[in-house]
């Protein structure tokens, strides 16, 4: 039974690949040049903040980790379940879950990460495993905060992908601001499945 | 889903049109979104260049798809992914089921998956014991009134916070009548949090998958797809094969694209890169012809494959608007639904090229510069010669190329035309006449032009010779 799926299944790949190669157009088309999107005169840093703001998500700018502590200890609920994978925060936050079941993060109140960079046309920062601890890290929490440095904002997608060049990783993901959703009448709702909220940390 | 009789599209537009008030808040809600696109689009200096620059990559892939399938699959395994073939939408259930069965799965959340809809996965599973979840919420709230989406990127776009209201009541057990939108997608997320919590198998679409790196990215807004991948062990990812991409850089002009289209948000809230299962887990993917190398073989219509299905071509679509998703009886509805509906069946689908006003509006807001309204043009020539267009309407133009081919006979239908909507104009203006219904007959002239011209033309002419 599996033999013959497969079987089926390697003349289906080929049957495909036939047919594709008989009827895909035979004149050549050129890859076009990118280089023209770059020009930017984006105020990187300017736009990085209201772009944030207008999509639901929240900025503070601090000079170092003990500041996000204390602004960690005022504003959230320390008494919850908070988790990091910067060793800087372990006095707000614990470090010793990345390799629990994923599962297990599901009471999170707060996950805090760090991002590779930003991107100022979206306020998209872009993580990946390395970073995260657990691929479900910044989905899973009620809320949650990433620190990046101001310097690693760049000014548009085509900079962010020049910058993440031929990088390995096995997961990474652009999060811009809260999980959100307006599926219901149009009416915007922050906190569909993943974080209700989420603050950036803008380090000096 | 419910809707296995066809209506053609003109007569379930007729119903929807029967709530007028509904409809005027359909159109309006529609055209809100489309306006977010233009505010996003003109924030971009060089709009114009990324869509040209998108356009042309896609050429780019489509005359060398062949090649960049295989690129694909052969990096993809390299990075531990499970490659599948299906060449159309009953060989896609099989793989996803035997994928499930092999696994011993019966219980599967789903992220939003314009595909499956198209393959009708969510039936074939269900017929074979599988319990299967919509997570986008949009999707779920359909999924619980037994309805399809009626919108590729806002599945409940046709329902009323009231309708949510109702259906959550009586499904989730909601406080009857609260309609609070933040309430309501409250009692959801608590819902759904526990389906990501207890299944084995996440399912989700594909946007975008990348041949040079074998990587694949899903967008979402509400993280529904990440909470189901990462949360199961077995991660299956449907896409149709003109998904694919030449190389990674290639994201950054689609995704800036995408979003702003599909919403207007500068990007959505998540854009993940599924490049390699994590330990101990399984990534799969099955890639889709279903009838698309077909319309690849269509020169008319293969520019049809560059869409990355934003929906702005629907948000704008004066018809789409005013008749609603349901009525294109099509998992894609809209403009570019009706392009790619009659490929799958031209017999099922043959009434939908022709919902169109051919205003060309779809064509100007599409992101990849598709010539929507062009090749609906096109189908509905194909479609009229290979005969599955109605009788009435062959006979009728007919009849109309006889008459305006011969001068006396057009003179004398003028004449009688005239003296019968004056004098009898019971016999015009009644449902009989497909004209009439929906357009007001024009007031009748005493005199035809030609009629006119005999007794002044001459002397007109003189006048003019004077000056």
């Amino acid at each position: 039974m599996v033999k013959q799926l497969k079987e089926k299944m390697m003349s289906s790949k080929e049957s495909i690949l036939q047919k594709i190669k008989q009827n895909q157009p035979k004149e050549l088309n050129e890859l076009p040049n990118l280089e023209p999107l770059k020009e930017s005169e984006l105020d990187v840093l300017e736009q990085y903040k209201s772009v944030l703001k207008s999509i639901g998500g929240d900025f503070v700018e601090v000079s170092n980790y003990a500041e996000i502590t204390d602004f960690v200890k005022e504003k959230f609920d320390t008494s919850k379940r908070i988790l990091t994978t910067l060793p800087e925060l372990s006095e707000v936050a614990n470090l010793d879950w990345t390799s629990d079941d994923p599962h297990s993060l599901q009471d999170a109140e707060l996950i805090l990460v760090k991002a590779h960079f930003g991107v100022a046309e979206n306020s998209a920062l872009w993580i990946t495993d390395e970073v995260m601890g657990q691929r479900v890290s910044t989905f899973i929490p009620q809320y949650l905060a990433i620190v990046v440095n101001k310097k690693d904002i760049v000014a548009k997608m085509h900079q962010a992908y020049d910058r993440i060049g031929n990088q390995e990783y096995g997961f990474g993901t652009f999060i811009a601001g809260p999980s959100k959703t307006a599926d219901i009448e149009q009416s915007l709702v922050l906190g569909a499945h993943g974080a209700r909220g989420l603050t950036v940390f803008l380090m000096e | 889903m419910s809707s296995n009789k066809t209506i053609p599209h003109s007569e379930a537009a007729a119903l929807f049109n029967k709530n007028e008030e509904r409809v005027n808040w359909h159109d309006e809600t529609l055209w809100f979104v489309r306006e977010k696109r233009d505010r996003s689009a003109h924030q971009i200096p060089e709009w114009e260049l990324l869509r040209e620059t998108a356009s042309q990559i896609k050429f780019n892939v489509l005359s060398n798809i062949h090649d960049y399938l295989v690129e694909f699959e052969s990096n993809a395994q390299k990075n531990g992914i499970i490659v599948h073939w299906a060449a159309n939408a009953e060989e896609h259930n099989v793989i996803v089921h035997s994928i499930l069965e092999k696994h011993n799965i019966k219980q599967m959340v789903k992220s939003k998956s314009m595909l499956t809809e198209e393959c009708h996965l969510n039936d074939y599973l269900t017929n074979r014991g599988i319990d299967v979840i919509d997570s986008d919420l949009g999707e779920r709230i359909v999924q619980l009134r037994n309805e399809p989406p009626s919108h590729i990127v806002l599945p409940a776009i046709h329902l009323k916070k009231e309708d949510v209201s109702e259906t959550f009541h009586e499904h989730l057990g909601t406080e009857k009548g609260n309609i609070d939108p933040q309430y309501l997608t409250e009692s959801a997320r608590q819902h759904l949090r526990d389906v990501f919590l207890t299944r084995k198998a996440a399912l989700t679409g594909v946007n975008f998958a990348v041949a040079e790196t074998g990587e694949f990215v899903v967008c979402t807004n509400e993280g529904n797809a990440d909470m189901g991948a990462h949360l199961a062990d077995v991660h299956i990812a449907c896409m149709g094969f003109e998904k694919l991409i030449p190389q990674r850089e290639h994201l950054g002009v689609f995704l800036r694209l995408l979003a702003r289209s599909a919403t207007g948000q500068p990007i959505t809230t998540f854009s993940s890169h599924f490049k390699k299962p994590n330990d101990g887990k399984e990534i799969h993917i099955v890639i889709v012809d279903n009838g698309r190398s077909e319309q690849l073989g269509r020169e008319d219509f293969r520019n049809s494959l560059k869409c990355i299905r934003c929906g702005a071509c629907m948000n704008t679509c004066p018809v789409y608007r005013r008749s609603g998703g349901h009525s294109y009886h099509n998992a894609v509805a809209g403009p570019i639904g009706s392009i790619l509906a009659p490929n799958l069946d031209m017999k099922k689908n043959a009434d939908l090229p022709f919902a169109s006003t051919l205003c060309g509006s779809c064509t100007n807001v599409c992101p990849v510069k598709i010539d929507i309204h062009d090749q609906l043009y096109k189908w509905r020539q194909v479609l009229v010669k290979e005969g599955y267009t109605p009788k009435v309407k062959t006979i009728a133009m007919k009849t109309m190329a006889t008459v305006l081919a011969n001068p006396t006979v057009f003179e004398i239908a003028g004449k009688a035309g005239r003296f019968t909507m004056k004098n009898l104009p019971g016999l015009v203006n009644n449902k009989l006449n497909k004209w009439y219904d929906q357009r007001e007959m024009p007031e009748v002239p005493e005199e035809s032009f030609r009629e006119w011209y005999k007794k002044n033309g001459k002397a007109t002419k003189g006048k003019n010779d004077e000056q």
